[in-house]
């Protein structure tokens, strides 16, 4: 099996009151050609080491950006990261293709229910709208986007959920590690979980 | 005394100890059977460098079990002992009474007569504190509840020691020998005028000595050892600490009261003083050396004259002996619901006699209960059961544990109480006692040690956990818990010092990660050098902070300032490795420290420039991208 490789540039401000994300990345470095990359936990005072990340970024092929939704984004460092080291001249721009190529995709856990995220429901937009933003990022730098993972009701979730999820997720790493798996092989889905159930 | 006198002896009892004990330990045989071998080795049937005065040397030796006792207490706090108190009174009542009654059956079925018989069960009910906890403690066995449960039997037989000496007199059946006098001088005097006493002035007389203990172990030992600490002479703490377990001995001895007993309390008294850690790096070398000593005295006593006329006999004895006491330890761990791992370790450390037989039997046969043609057999017995349960427990751990053994459940949470903390903090002075406020604020619990007297005193007043002692010494080290804790911080105020107490940690606890103040160049290299996980420049920090504030002060972007503070500080600590790695050569360092400043001034210098140079670029221009090759982080 050719490995590809996968970076998870993961952004928790309170993992260690997490319940859904502490487990989903339990045994993550477990699984062969995965990079787990804990921004919290490397740079606890925003202080990003610009130049590494670009390293980092260089050598992986698929990039996984995980992270709480909080307040309909992402939270603050990793904002900062992107603000930071997908810079004008790198990663887009007239020299920037260092990204070009390279797969890109989102995944979220979120209190609210898959049924709120709609244009009837509480929220008003789906997921989807709601991360029009990232998508436009990846396209700039010239990736190519995947629609996003999500865990809804991550809020009341049974335990017993919560460890089914994980395994799926640990499923979905291991078949997207895999180089001869396409990730965009089926059809435009909402969720890219759907692909791998 | 034998022949060449004291130093004679004193040689041949270590150099049988420095010889025998590392082989043991080596083969996987730990120290005690190290000691018993050593024993009989230099005993009158092998080599005959000790002879007859083994006793008297024992007797001296004992001394080691009361500091032993004293040590054990020191780590036990009141409540802990009242959360053992049912596995004290209900296993230990049910061990000493069930074995006494059946070996007094047997004895009966043999032929001797009840009074004989019941003294001789309740003589070798008594297992052998000194053997067992040292074995289990030496294989860190001592936490699980086999040994927990262990150690509750051990300390219940020691309080049944008082009654059972009590009641021999009433057991006799012969004519009491010549009452051989123990003690001399005033303690025979005091002795006379106790016996003296009716029996309600006894009982008054040893409630006032064990109410005397505990209160000044409360209120006076504390002031005491402060003024002595005061004095920053290290002999006379030793001295002190000494005096005080010597001191109960004597006192407890002149009321006819178990000085173990007395040791025992007294050191619980004390587990919560600031100078527990101190006391137990006091006394623990003595302790050791003694516990040795009288190891190898036991080894020395088997008496292989006895054991060779009758070869079959004693050792049908010491079979019986050991599966008897064994097969009812087990009952006793069944019904108390032990795990069968634990069952087996229970039963096979307590199956052998104790050291109390010894004066038991000596007591027994000076007041008429036995017969010298019973006990001489029945001392090898004992001795004999003794060494073999170092072997017994060995046997356990390598055959019987890995084929019939359950594999253990992974440990629950640990008790926080009664949990070495996971991080010493070595010096409470300006730095340390704002780590430790930090620490204990965010709910870490560590233990501190400082090595000014007035300090520690502040300190546990205001509730902290602060133990005094000079954190250099692995011995203090060692108490605080350094075999198993995870974390060394160094926040001592004196810069000698904490390159002192790094050498000693990372030379006894090189698992011990370490992290350290420095507040020179010179003593960051000797860290750095060492393998200090991270060195912290004293006044980096603070001067950052107020070259900060300046600039923002005078008008420049907080945000801006922050980011520069980080770029110059990791600028200056990358500084501080690279200026370790090239000290040697004075012409390098020179150079690379001009070189150092050059491109720092550089750096700040490009920022700017970039600033200015393109707008079109993101926010951040500057510094992060740049200064990766300048410098290595």
């Amino acid at each position: 099996m050719v490995l590809r490789k996968i970076l998870i540039v993961f952004a928790h401000p309170a993992l260690e009151k997490s319940r859904v994300n502490s487990k989903l990345i339990e045994e993550v470095g477990a699984i062969e050609g995965v990079t787990f990359h804990d921004l919290y936990e490397l740079y606890p005072d925003m202080d990003i080491n610009v130049k590494a990340e670009q390293e980092l970024l260089k050598e992986h092929d698929l990039v996984l950006f995980q992270y709480p939704f909080i307040l309909f984004g992402m939270p603050a460092l990793l904002k900062e990261w992107m603000d930071l080291v997908l810079v004008h001249g790198w990663a887009f721009g007239r020299n920037g293709n260092a990204l070009k190529g390279k797969w890109a995709c989102h995944i979220v856990t979120t209190g609210g229910s898959k049924a709120s995220y709609s244009r009837e429901g509480y929220n008003r937009h789906t997921m989807k709208e709601l991360l029009v933003p990232l998508e436009q990022i990846a396209r700039l730098c010239g990736m190519r986007y995947l629609p996003p993972y999500v865990i809804h009701g991550t809020n009341v979730m049974k335990q017993k959920s919560i460890d089914e999820h994980a395994k799926h997720y640990q499923a979905m790493l291991r078949m997207l590690a895999d180089e001869s798996f396409d990730p965009a092989s089926r059809d435009a889905q909402e969720y890219l979980n759907e692909r791998f159930s | 005394m034998h022949e060449g006198g004291f130093f004679f002896q004193a040689f041949v009892y270590l150099t049988a100890a420095v010889v025998s004990v590392p082989v043991a330990k080596k083969l996987g045989l730990g120290s005690v059977l190290g000691y018993l071998i050593a024993g009989i080795i230099i005993g009158p049937f092998v080599l005959g460098l000790i002879g007859e005065e083994g006793q008297n040397v024992m007797q001296f030796a004992e001394f080691g079990i009361i500091m032993m006792l004293f040590l054990i207490g020191l780590e036990l706090k009141p409540s802990m002992i009242w959360k053992l108190k049912g596995s004290i009174f209900g296993m230990g009542g049910a061990q000493v009474f069930t074995t006494a009654l059946i070996v007094m059956a047997i004895a009966i079925m043999f032929g001797l007569q009840w009074k004989t018989s019941l003294a001789l069960g309740l003589v070798l009910a008594l297992s052998s504190t000194a053997i067992v906890l040292q074995t289990l403690h030496e294989k860190g066995l001592m936490k699980t509840d086999g040994g927990q449960n262990s150690f509750s039997v051990l300390l219940f037989q020691d309080i049944a020691i008082i009654p059972i000496l009590a009641m021999l007199p009433l057991l006799a059946t012969g004519h009491a020998a010549v009452h051989e006098a123990h003690g001399e001088g005033a303690t025979q005097a005091f002795q006379a005028w106790m016996d003296g006493l009716p029996i309600w002035g006894q009982t008054i007389a040893v409630l006032g000595v064990v109410a005397g203990i505990i209160l000044a172990g409360r209120y006076l030992v504390n002031p005491a050892f402060r003024l002595i600490a005061l004095t920053r002479l290290r002999e006379m703490f030793t001295a002190a600490a000494l005096l005080l377990v010597i001191g109960i001995t004597v006192l407890m001895g002149m009321v006819g009261l178990s000085p173990a007993l007395g040791a025992f309390i007294a050191g619980v008294v004390l587990a919560q003083s600031e100078y527990r850690h101190e006391l137990e790096t006091n006394i623990e070398p003595f302790k050791g050396l003694l516990l040795g000593l009288f190891f190898i005295s036991v080894g020395a006593s088997i008496d292989f004259l006895v054991i060779a006329s009758n070869p079959l006999v004693i050792l049908e004895l010491v079979a019986a002996l050991i599966i008897l006491k064994f097969l009812i330890l087990a009952a006793i761990g069944r019904v108390f619901r032990m795990s069968f791992d634990n069952i087996l370790l229970f039963a096979l450390a307590l199956a052998e006699g104790g050291e109390f037989a010894f004066v038991l039997f000596s007591f027994g046969l000076n007041n008429g209960v036995f017969e010298a043609s019973l006990v001489n057999p029945l001392i090898a017995v004992v001795a004999l059961s003794m060494a073999m349960t170092p072997m017994l427990v060995l046997l356990n751990e390598k055959l019987i544990q890995p084929r019939f053994g359950t594999k253990e459940m992974p440990e629950k949470v640990p008790d926080r109480i009664d949990k070495r903390s996971r991080v010493i903090v070595a010096g409470f002075g300006r730095v340390g006692s704002v780590v430790g406020r930090f620490m204990q604020a965010n709910d870490e619990e560590a233990t501190y040690l400082d090595a000014d007297p007035d300090n520690v005193e502040l300190l546990r007043k205001m509730g902290l956990q602060v133990f005094y002692g000079d954190a250099s010494r692995s011995g203090l080290l060692e108490a605080a818990g350094a075999a198993e804790a995870e974390l060394l911080v160094i926040a001592e105020d004196n810069t000698e010092k904490v390159v002192e107490i790094a050498r000693t940690a990372r030379k006894y606890f090189p698992h011990l990660e370490i992290i350290a103040r420095a507040s020179g160049w010179d003593d960051s290299y000797e860290l750095i050098d060492m393998g200090v996980s991270k060195i912290y420049l004293d006044t980096l920090d603070s001067a950052l902070r107020i070259g900060g504030d300046a600039l923002s002060r005078l008008g420049h972007r907080k945000y801006h300032v922050r980011r520069a503070m980080n770029t110059f500080r990791r600028h200056e600590e990358n500084h501080v490795y690279e200026l370790a790695e090239m000290r040697h050569d004075k012409k390098e360092l020179i150079r690379a420290t001009k070189q150092r400043i050059e491109d720092l001034e550089q750096l700040m210098m490009d920022e700017r420039e970039e600033l200015h140079k393109d707008k079109n670029l993101g926010w951040d221009t500057s510094g992060h991208t740049n200064d990766e090759h300048l410098m290595r982080s």
